[in-house]
Order: C-alpha cells, then sequence, then structure tokens
C-alpha cells in the first residue's frame, strides 16, 4: 500500500514537481548565449550612436530622387522613404538620440530620486514624511502624462526631454532607495559602527550608501530600457526635438501617413527601439540575478 | 480598520489636491502665452490683448490664479477650453467611456494572458512553455506601444483586411487596442507572477502540504498559486497608470476617441485648462483605484489586516 502511494506521487511529481532549483550546464550555456548577443546588440547601437558614418551606407540627409519610397533591396536594406532618403542610414544616425535620452535620464532621474530617498530613510522623522508626501504626489499623475506636461510647458529640447522623462522615474528610485536606506540602517555592523564613534554622516558615506546602491543600480539599468521607450513614444506624439535627422520615435510617426504604401518606414525604426530595450532589459535581468541573487529569477 | 480606511481616504484627497497644484504649477511655467495662441499678436491691439488677459485671470499672480481654480474645481467646475469656450469636465466625461473600455478590454487581456503564462511558466520552469512566457514577458516590456500597434493594423487590417483601422464604434475597433494595450501590462505581470510563484513553492508550507501527501496540482493550483497572486494585486494599481498612459499612445495610433487623444491634441495646441482638466481627472481615478486595493490587500492577505 505504501509502495503504490510512494511509487504513484514519484508519478505525479516526474509532472508536476517544480525542477531543482540549480542550473545546468546547458542552461547556463543558454542564457549566456542571450547575455552575449544582447550586449553585442547593445555595443553595435552605441557605435551607430558613437560613429554612425563609419556604418551608415549613405548620408542621412541625401535624397535619392529617382528612388522614392522604394522596397528593402540590397542597395537600400532598409527601403527608401518619401524623400527618397535611405531609410537604414537615417535610423543609423538616429540611434544617438534614442541612446542619450536613455542614459542621461536614467542618471538624472537615479541621482535625483536616489538622493531624496537615501535623505529620506536616512535622516527619518519630518523630513521624510514631507519628501515621502511629495513623492507620493508625484506618483499620481502617470509617468507619460507627467513627461508630456512637462515637455509641453518647457518647449521641444533635448535637455527637456530628458527632463521629463526622469521627472517620471524619481518616485520609483526615491522608493527603492528609501527601503534600501532604512533597512541597511538597522543591520548590527551600523550599531557597531556607531558604537566606535564614527559620525553620522561618515557612517552614512562610508557604510549605508555603498550597501544600499546595488538595488538602485539594477534599477536603473531596467529603467534605461524604459526610459528608451517613455522618450521615443515623446517623440512619436510630436514633442521630440523637430530638425534635419529625425529620430526613432519621429522618424515612424511621419511614416505612419504612409503606412498602406510603405511599411518599412514605420517597421525599422520600430525594430531598433524594440531590439535595443530587449537588449538593455536582459542585461538588467542578468545584472540582477549577478548583484542580487535573493531576487534570482529562474 | 475603519479609522485606517478614513484616514487613507483623508491623505488620497491631500494627494490629489498636491497633484494638481503641481499640475498648475508645472503648467505656469509655461513660456507661451495662452492668449498669443488665441489672438494674433500682429493684429490685436494691445487693449485687445490686455482684455483678454484680464478676462482669462492670466494677468494674476500665481497664488491668486491657482485660489481661483481651487474655488472652482470645489465646485465642480474644471474651467473651459481656450481654443472653444467649451467646458472641460463634460467633454473628458462624455469621452471617458470609450477610455473606460479600452482599460478594460485591455486589462483583460493582460490578466488573462499574464496570469496563465506566469503560472504555467513557474509550474514548468525550463520546459518549453516557460520559453515562451519568458520571451513574451521580455517583448511586452520591450515593445513600444506605437509600434506594436502599428505592426498589428499593417497586418490585421491592412493587409488582411479583418478589423477596421480606425475609430471607437463597435467592438471590432477595440480588439487591436486592447490586445496593443493588453501585452504591456501581459509582461509585466507574467514576469512577476512567474518570480513570485517560484518564490511561494521554496516556502516551508509547501514543504508541509507536499509531505501531507497533496497532489502537485492541489499544491500548485490551491496553494501556491493563491498566494502568489498577493503581491499581484498591488499591480493592479501600478496597471491602471500604465493603462491611462498608454491610453494617449494606443488613442493616438488608432485615431481612436477618448480622453488620452483630448490630452494629446489639448497638449499641442496649449489649451491649458484641458490639460489641467484631464491630469486632474487620471489622478482623480488612479488614487482611487489604488485606495481600492489598500483596502482590499487587508480582506485578502490576513496578515496585512492584523499589522493595521
Amino acid at each position: 500500500m505504501r509502495e503504490t502511494v510512494a511509487a504513484r506521487s514519484a508519478l505525479r511529481k516526474r509532472k508536476w514537481e517544480l525542477p531543482a532549483l540549480r542550473s545546468s550546464e546547458k542552461r547556463f550555456l543558454f542564457s549566456k548565449a542571450w547575455i552575449v548577443i544582447a550586449i553585442a546588440i547593445i555595443a553595435f547601437m552605441a557605435l551607430c550612436a558613437i560613429a554612425p558614418q563609419w556604418i551608415a551606407p549613405y548620408s542621412p540627409v541625401e535624397m535619392f530622387t529617382d528612388s522614392i519610397m522604394q522596397p528593402p533591396s540590397v542597395v537600400h536594406p532598409f527601403g527608401t522613404d518619401y524623400f527618397g532618403r535611405d531609410v537604414f542610414s537615417v535610423v543609423v544616425y538616429g540611434s544617438r538620440e534614442s541612446l542619450l535620452i536613455g542614459l542621461m535620464s536614467v542618471v538624472a532621474g537615479g541621482i535625483v530620486g536616489g538622493t531624496i530617498g537615501a535623505l529620506s530613510g536616512y535622516v527619518g522623522g519630518l523630513l521624510d514624511m514631507v519628501l515621502m508626501r511629495a513623492i507620493e504626489i508625484l506618483m499620481t499623475i502617470p509617468g507619460i502624462l507627467l513627461a508630456l506636461t512637462i515637455a509641453a510647458a518647457m518647449g521641444p529640447s533635448m535637455t527637456n526631454i530628458v527632463i521629463a522623462v526622469a521627472a517620471a522615474t524619481i518616485p520609483g528610485y526615491a522608493r527603492v532607495m528609501r527601503g534600501q536606506t532604512m533597512s541597511i540602517n538597522g543591520r548590527s555592523y551600523i550599531t557597531a559602527a556607531r558604537s566606535i564613534g564614527v559620525s553620522r554622516w561618515g557612517i552614512f558615506w562610508r557604510h549605508v550608501l555603498p550597501n544600499s546602491l546595488s538595488p538602485l543600480l539594477v534599477m536603473a539599468t531596467l529603467g534605461i530600457g524604459s526610459s528608451i521607450l517613455a522618450g521615443s513614444s515623446l517623440s512619436f506624439l510630436g514633442l521630440g526635438v523637430l530638425k534635419e535627422i529625425p529620430d526613432w520615435g519621429a522618424l515612424l510617426s511621419q511614416g505612419r501617413g504612409y503606412l498602406t504604401v510603405a511599411w518599412w518606414i514605420c517597421t525599422f525604426p520600430g525594430l531598433a527601439i524594440t531590439l535595443l530595450v530587449l537588449a538593455v532589459n536582459i542585461t538588467g535581468d542578468w545584472l540582477r540575478d549577478y548583484l542580487d541573487p535573493k531576487q534570482k529569477e529562474g | 480598520m475603519v479609522g485606517a480606511v478614513i484616514g487613507r481616504m483623508f491623505t488620497s484627497l491631500l494627494v490629489v489636491a498636491g497633484s494638481s497644484v503641481l499640475v498648475f504649477v508645472i503648467l505656469y511655467l509655461l513660456p507661451g502665452d495662452p492668449v498669443n495662441s488665441l489672438l494674433d499678436p500682429t493684429f490685436a491691439t494691445s487693449e485687445q490683448i490686455a482684455s483678454l488677459r484680464h478676462q482669462l485671470g492670466v494677468d494674476q499672480p500665481l497664488h491668486v490664479q491657482l485660489a481661483d481654480y481651487f474655488g472652482k474645481l470645489l465646485h465642480g467646475d474644471f474651467g473651459n477650453s481656450l481654443l472653444n469656450s467649451e467646458p472641460v469636465l463634460p467633454r473628458i466625461l462624455s469621452q471617458f467611456p470609450a477610455t473606460l473600455a479600452l482599460a478594460a478590454a485591455s486589462a483583460v487581456v493582460a490578466v488573462v494572458i499574464g496570469v496563465l503564462l506566469g503560472v504555467l511558466s513557474a509550474i514548468h520552469r525550463n520546459k518549453p512553455i516557460d520559453v515562451i512566457a519568458r520571451i513574451v514577458g521580455l517583448l511586452g516590456i520591450s515593445m513600444p506601444a506605437f509600434w506594436s500597434g502599428i505592426l498589428l493594423l499593417l497586418v490585421f487590417s491592412i493587409h488582411l483586411g479583418w478589423l477596421p483601422t480606425m475609430g471607437s464604434n463597435g467592438w471590432k475597433t477595440l480588439v487591436l487596442p486592447s490586445i496593443t494595450l493588453g501585452l504591456i501590462g501581459a509582461g509585466f505581470l507574467v514576469r512577476m507572477i512567474r518570480n513570485s510563484m517560484l518564490e511561494v513553492v521554496n516556502e516551508h508550507f509547501i514543504v508541509t502540504l507536499r509531505s501531507k501527501g497533496l497532489s502537485e496540482r492541489s499544491i500548485m493550483y490551491r496553494h501556491a498559486l493563491r498566494n502568489a497572486l498577493i503581491p499581484a494585486v498591488t499591480m493592479i494599481g501600478m496597471l491602471v497608470g500604465e493603462m491611462l498612459a498608454g491610453a494617449v499612445v494606443i488613442e493616438t495610433v488608432f485615431a481612436r476617441q477618448g480622453i488620452g487623444r483630448i490630452i494629446a491634441d489639448a497638449i499641442m495646441a496649449k489649451d491649458l485648462p484641458v490639460v489641467q482638466g484631464v491630469i486632474f481627472f487620471s489622478a482623480i481615478i488612479y488614487v482611487s483605484v489604488n485606495l481600492i486595493v489598500d483596502i482590499s490587500y487587508s480582506f485578502i492577505d490576513p496578515r496585512v489586516r492584523r499589522a493595521t
């Protein structure tokens, strides 16, 4: 009787049990391959942003008047647009803005949000209450609506888009940093440092801050992806910088009018955004597992 | 318990009031004078400009304008559009059902795909379904909504001709927009539920259940899933924010009516009262949903109830 129960549960187990939490060699290789691809994509796009002239076959403003709105071919791998521009070259040149907006707004949002959170968590008391209520207020306005309002209020410029996107990310960083600072501050090694007479801000700079940073770092990496998305949404909606070489969001928005006749104008800039954000997110997931094994995802 | 609920409601009111002050101040910093978009400065006389400025109240200092705005707000008056003098609140209310329908349909898509794939992926870890779920999760959070929407339009409306390309009448116009918006939510949910399932499965009570001889199926669906869904409930509040924000892009891509479209148009036209109105309205919705989520949390998870 007992044996049959055991056999039955073994059978069931085979079907339902979760595999043990160790990573087999094969899976390790598989996941590593993804990260290598992701980092290669990021490196390529970074190269596009730094030296587009090395990669783009044509100038982004060169108009091939004899081949307007041509589908992808060997000469024009992403086709040509309504001005006869080579879409591949425009996409390559447009990468700079998207990458810069993503990086700069994460840096700005992370520094401001992180500082608010660290102060709030470490000082506590009235300052904590005031700062956290301010953060709560900021949170009631959904990210892109806040960014839209700021971008509209300050006018279209790269700096303003960065400020708009960054402002919307401040609450997230502030809350994570506050929680982390408070939890580190309660550890016994902090009490030990205090008992040997380390000054309050000495403890903060040398012990609390360095130990609180890793979740913020992970959040920032994953945040680059969403900031790139937010920035390109703003320029898709027409709040981006108007200039000769459109960024990906603006190029996509311009191509929308020709969707029925030239699918490639919209498709490739969108593919570029998706690939870049996907690569950044895969790297962010990996970084999270690496820095914080507790949050590890399968 | 009742005291805690009333306290939360009070703070929520303060937060909504605070957010409308914030938006007012941001828009006050707007460099363009709203009068310029109404009167052509090359033709209008300075008296005309001055009288219009006085009429709109923009010649008053910030605190007077703010007090005036709040006074009207308390009477349910969101002000009038600068472009056509139409009152703002009725316009928002007339367009809101279209956005609500979009948000509701997207939420269904997000929850069905998100919960199903999240659970299956955690149970069948490293199997093909898990790989699919993780790809859906990553794509959901990585694809810009305006692009996935355009791709769906390209395939299902333009090439196959199954669904209309634009408009907001009838269920057919709702299919593509709600899939586009729902996929974003599904991406977040898959990742969240998968993680929280994997965490729950390692808890002691699961080991206890297993040692009691319960079938794995019952452990997974009756015990692990219920516990794994608790953190997902807090995500509902966040998802509402995502839906409201996503509506701006989706309603533009699919040329739908709705409050997202209103604010996108108003921002382009620098129609401040309309921008303020829509943001204030969405802040109220966002805060109310989060209040309900907070309160219902204590019913779903008794551990939270004991703590309050």
